[in-house]
């Protein structure tokens, strides 16, 4: 449909317009999403905050100034020349590295939920390096790897390696946090980038093994700390911690599970206003919904985010040079792996980590770097369409 | 692109489209298919119910004077869930709280224990309710106490004062009552696990025994719930349900409180008679029934305990005593529980038997003082002979070798030890009619059936009994191998399986293997009174709404009826009458202004009390009134009490005193339980404040207000 929409000659006449190259089906479903996204942080810090004698509008004001700034963000992505990204690339790269190497540093670093992941700033502002290195490294890995130095279709090991090199630091910054929600998606990504770049499968293999031992490993050795085993294990058996982890998890099923086909209603959602389920307007936000809008809700959120994803795989089939085709897979894989991480562990199918859900949970750097993702994805639409 | 670009980009499309739709379906399982299981634990985590128990329903006699009833005391209530919390678990606390109130440490601390907590055998006075309700020290708590006690919440953290409803049980006339009406507690985890199939509140109260727990869910009413959402914190968000309680139904009963107050007195008097004499008299028990409905009017046991005890709080020792053998049992219910040998009671049973068996009624009969039953000689009682008498005389001086001879010759016309197949037991069979072994099922918690020793009941003995009779020497200590005792042992192992002839010998008066409950020989002697119905023992006659609504009337049973003739149950009556004529009661009742019946009863037991003395016999007295239109029977037990009529004859006559005003030799009809001769059918109005009218225990105005005691006096 977009096909056809982008082809008619009235849409060809305003390409020189404000809002020109943007996927108009794309842009509803962030739209609706991020519209969705609002509605639900304000549900679910609302009632808390003015019981306990705090502004209600506190998450909502904020939420809406986060949107902002990221859809300015989204549109500056979007408009810009990917030449000059390519000379930005290395810069924001080190810029996300710097910040790895900052988080970690006591006292500049905060922890919060076992992961020293954010940098605190005036205002009480706080931002997430690894927010900013995850698009340094989508975007660094698929220059590397569509960039043809030797005349041939496919990327040489080389060049695998080299991205793999570019991929490496910042995972492994991330995994001193620890933060292996992220790390997860990252690697994923990475991984998913290199498949489509037309790698040698004996690398796509490769790093699918070296994923598990290391994982194996990591358990075994006591690289993973206690806690994230707690997690893992109450995932495992969601009674061994009744008070932690598991609590946690059990109240994020009980409370979507009790949503059932409609819902409590928006903003009337007991589990939700007890405040039963922690860390509900980021991590734990996709609960809201199930509570309140039930599953018609839900699952329209589901069904906007496969949207989302369906899109940017159209945009990446569509592009006509391999760098387009890359980034945009890079940019899906990461908005895939961190929704089905997210969603996952709030129904119970994945174990619990920290990372929010793209376009909806409350969360500055999330939502600026989900919307320059977005962006990204636009930037390939307007540029590279066959 | 390359065509391996492509492939790898369409795998992974296929690939993360199938991980939404395995996040869609799982949020369908756990919306829609496990969305109901889902819905009831976020229900359970966020709601919290607060039940205001009902106001319970009173107990009232048939004249509705209340029996049971509430009135508001202030509880001080610990929560476990709190002081547990405390570094010494609430030691100091409760101290504190023991010597503001004036209770005993000891108790206390045992009161606010679970009994899951304490080990076997430690129990008693425990807390069987659960730790998460407040568990009361004490109801009847002094309000300025309490309001100390309030104030000073960092001083006694956990601990609360608030007004609660106690069941109360008014001591009108020394009225205890406690084995027929029960008492009130809170609930086990047992009653609330619905084993019973019964679902509960946690902090609601219900009856444990007697009439409270038989009618509990009439009495109860329903407790009225809020139902409070609340969040992680327990801070109230919103109120869901809010539900009134519905006060429980009033019962009405068929008991009298002046008779019963009257049976109880003169039960306790009688145990205190016989101890005068030297017997150990350790229990007894005391029924007054209607014999033309079943209706029981009293019904008393003791030793007795006070049914308040509980609600104030039993000490440790109190809650002891209930079940220790050193005070008697109190919390046995005698009168249903007690199972005991009839003795000469059982004549009744033995007349009739003869009858069947074709015997003439008429005739005399033979009273030696004692009859040789293959190599033993059974002796009358004190070894008398009484010449040749009638049966009616037989009956009235207890003659027992006249029944010993005709249980003998029954015995060996059915084939004695080689028993025929079609053997007669008429003595068994006229038993049977009588409903001897089989409940009363009198509306009481845990009646005895009693237990009626005849064939059948020998085999199944035998059968579980022959290994030890036949290894007796194997089995027992050389203390218990005295000569009488192997040899014992030995016919047992012989032939144990068999009755033998003194099996049947014994049988005929009322002793052996065969035992009764009290309320089972009232039913038998209201039966022989009213022409042979046994009736279903009641005590409840009717639930009536708060409002006055009747929402339920018992009806009499007619459980059968003893199939005795005219003529054979017209001469048993006059026996029993000639017993209190010429026979062994006569010297109770001589000069008694209104004609009774009855029978006495000395039942030999074996065995030893804990101090090692042999055990007295068993004190029966059996009868009934007036005899010329009987209405009412009257049974009275002393276990370990001697004599019949010294001990329970006397006391029955202090209950037949009480039942027709008689004061000396006097009955003065203004002082009469029942007026008209009849205990009130109309259900009565009910209220708390409502006054029993005179009797001789509370003689009150009646005698000035009244002209007739002149007139009866003269006569």
């Amino acid at each position: 449909m977009s096909t056809f929409l982008n082809r008619n000659p009235y849409r060809r006449a305003h390409r020189t317009s404000f809002f020109a190259g943007f996927d108009p089906i794309l842009t509803a479903a962030v739209g609706a999403l991020l519209v969705i996204g609002t509605l639900l942080v304000y549900a679910a810090t609302r009632d808390w905050y003015s019981a306990n004698g705090l502004d209600p509008e506190y998450y909502l004001k904020r939420h809406v100034i986060n949107i902002v700034i990221g859809i300015v963000l989204a549109w500056g992505t979007t408009i810009i020349d990917y030449r000059l990204l390519r000379a930005y690339t290395p810069f924001i790269w080190g810029l996300g590295v710097f910040g790895l190497i900052l988080v970690l540093i006591p006292g500049v670093g905060s922890e919060i939920n076992g992961a020293q992941a954010w940098i605190g700033l005036p205002f009480g502002f706080q931002v997430q390096p690894a927010e900013i290195a995850k698009i340094s490294i989508i975007i660094g890995i698929s220059m590397l790897l569509s960039e043809r130095t030797h005349n041939s279709d496919e990327p040489s090991n080389q060049d695998v390696l080299k991205a793999l090199g570019v991929a490496a630091l910042p995972i492994l910054l991330i995994l001193l946090q620890p933060d292996m929600g992220t790390v997860f998606i990252i690697s994923a990504s990475v991984v998913t980038i290199i498949a489509v770049s037309g790698a040698p499968t004996r690398w796509v293999v490769g790093l699918l093994l070296v994923a598990v031992i290391g994982g194996f490993v990591a358990t075994k050795t006591g690289v993973v700390t206690e806690y994230q085993l707690k997690r893992l294990q109450s995932f495992v058996d969601p009674n061994a911690d009744t008070q932690g982890a598991g609590y946690q998890l059990r109240q994020a099923r009980i409370t979507v599970g009790s949503g059932g086909l409609l819902g409590t209603g928006l903003f009337d959602g007991p589990q939700t206003s007890g405040r039963f389920v922690p860390e509900q307007q980021t991590d734990f936000i996709f609960t809201v919904a199930g509570e309140q809008l039930g599953f018609i809700g839900s699952g329209f959120i589901i069904f906007l985010l496969f949207i989302v994803l369906m899109r940017g795989f159209a945009i990446a089939r569509r592009s006509t040079d391999p760098y387009g085709t890359l980034v945009s897979t890079g940019v899906v894989a990461w908005f895939a792996f961190q929704i089905f991480e997210n969603i996952g562990m709030t129904l119970g199918l994945m174990p619990m980590t920290g990372v929010p859900l793209p376009f909806l949970s409350y969360g500055g750097s999330s939502m600026f770097a989900n919307l320059i993702g977005f962006g990204l994805l636009q930037n390939v639409h307007a540029s590279h369409r066959g | 692109m390359n065509q391996r670009s492509r492939l790898s980009l369409l795998v992974t499309q296929i690939f993360f489209a199938s991980l939404m739709l395995a996040l869609f379906g799982r949020l369908f399982y756990l919306q829609i298919a496990a969305g109901p299981i889902y819905r009831d634990a976020a229900l359970s985590i966020q709601s919290r119910d607060v039940v205001t128990p009902a106001n319970r329903g009173f107990i009232v006699d048939s004249s509705g004077v209340p029996l049971a009833l509430n009135k508001v005391g202030l509880a001080i209530t610990v929560d476990r869930t709190k002081i547990d919390k405390l570094p010494d678990k609430g030691e100091a606390v409760i101290r504190d709280l023991v010597g503001l109130l004036g209770l005993n440490y000891a108790d206390v601390w045992q009161r606010t224990r679970l009994c899951g907590e304490l080990p076997k055998g430690q129990k008693a006075g425990c807390w069987t309710g659960s730790r998460f309700q407040p568990i009361p020290i004490t109801k009847e708590a002094d309000p300025q106490l309490a309001l100390r006690i309030v104030e000073r919440s960092d001083r006694y953290p956990g601990v609360t004062a608030s007004p609660v409803a106690i069941r109360s049980y008014p001591e009108n006339l020394g009225l205890s009552g406690g084995h027929v009406l029960g008492y009130v507690g809170p609930l086990t985890e047992e009653d609330l696990s619905g084993a019973n199939g019964r679902t509960y509140f946690r902090s609601e109260s219900i009856g444990k025994a007697g009439l409270e727990s038989m009618y509990d869910s009439y009495l109860r009413g329903v407790p009225g719930i809020k139902t409070f959402i609340v969040d992680r914190k327990e801070a109230v968000t919103t109120t869901r349900k809010n539900t009134e309680p519905i006060a429980g139904s009033h019962l009405v009963t068929s008991l009298d409180m002046r008779l019963q107050a009257a049976s109880e007195k003169a039960l306790a008097d009688a145990v205190k008679r016989a101890r005068g004499l030297g017997f150990p008299a350790d229990g007894g028990a005391a029924i007054v029934m209607d014999v033309r409905n079943g209706q029981v009017l009293a019904l008393a046991s003791h030793p007795t305990f006070d049914p308040n005890a509980f609600e104030r709080g039993l000490s440790v020792e109190q809650a002891n005593n209930l079940f220790s053998e050193k005070a008697g049992v109190p919390a046995l219910n005698r009168a249903l529980q007690g199972l005991y040998a009839p003795a000469s009671t059982f004549k009744a049973v033995s007349l009739v038997a003869a009858a069947d068996a074709g015997y003439d009624l008429k005739k005399n009969y033979a009273c030696p003082a004692e009859v040789q039953v293959g190599n033993r000689a059974f002796k009358n009682f004190e070894s008398r002979a009484q010449g040749t008498i009638s049966i009616k005389k037989a009956i009235a001086i207890s003659c027992d070798t006249i029944w010993y001879q005709i249980a003998y010759d029954e015995w060996v016309r059915d084939g004695g030890l080689r028993p025929k197949s079609n053997a007669n037991d008429y003595f068994y069979n006229a038993a049977k009619r009588f409903q001897i072994g089989v409940k009363t099922g009198i509306d009481l918690p845990s009646e005895s059936s009693g237990r009626l020793a005849d064939r059948q009941w020998r085999k199944d003995w035998y059968s579980q009994n022959k290994d030890f009779y036949c290894n007796y020497k194997e089995r027992t200590k050389k203390s218990a191998q005295t000569p009488f005792l192997l040899e014992l042992a030995r016919e047992n192992c012989l032939n144990g399986d068999k009755i033998r002839a003194g099996d049947a010998v014994n049988f005929s008066i009322g002793q052996g293997d065969t035992v009764i409950t009290p309320i089972k020989l009232a039913q038998m002697y209201a039966a022989i009174a009213n022409g042979g119905t046994i009736w279903k023992p009641t005590i409840a006659k009717a639930v009536v709404k708060s409002d006055g609504t009747v929402v339920k009337k018992f009806q009499s049973e007619n459980l059968g009826d003893i199939g005795v003739d005219p003529v054979t149950l017209k001469l048993l009556q006059e026996s029993l009458h000639e017993v209190t004529l010429t026979g062994t009661s006569a010297g109770v009742f001589n000069g008694f202004p209104v004609q009774t019946s009855g029978k006495t009863g000395t039942a030999q037991v074996f065995g030893r009390n804990l101090n090692g003395s042999l055990k007295a016999d068993t004190s029966w007295y059996a009868a009934y009134a007036p005899t010329q239109s009987p209405r009412y029977a009257v049974v009275m037990m002393v276990s370990q009490g001697g004599y019949g009529a010294s001990t329970s004859g006397i006391g029955v006559k202090n209950i037949f005193e009480a039942l027709f005003g008689v004061q000396g030799r006097t009955a003065k009809p203004e002082l009469a339980l029942f007026p008209e001769g009849k205990p009130p059918t109309k259900l009565p109005r009910i209220s708390p404040a409502t006054k029993a009218k005179p009797s001789i225990l509370n003689p009150g105005k009646a005698v000035s207000a009244s002209p007739t005691p002149k007139a009866v006096a003269k006569r």
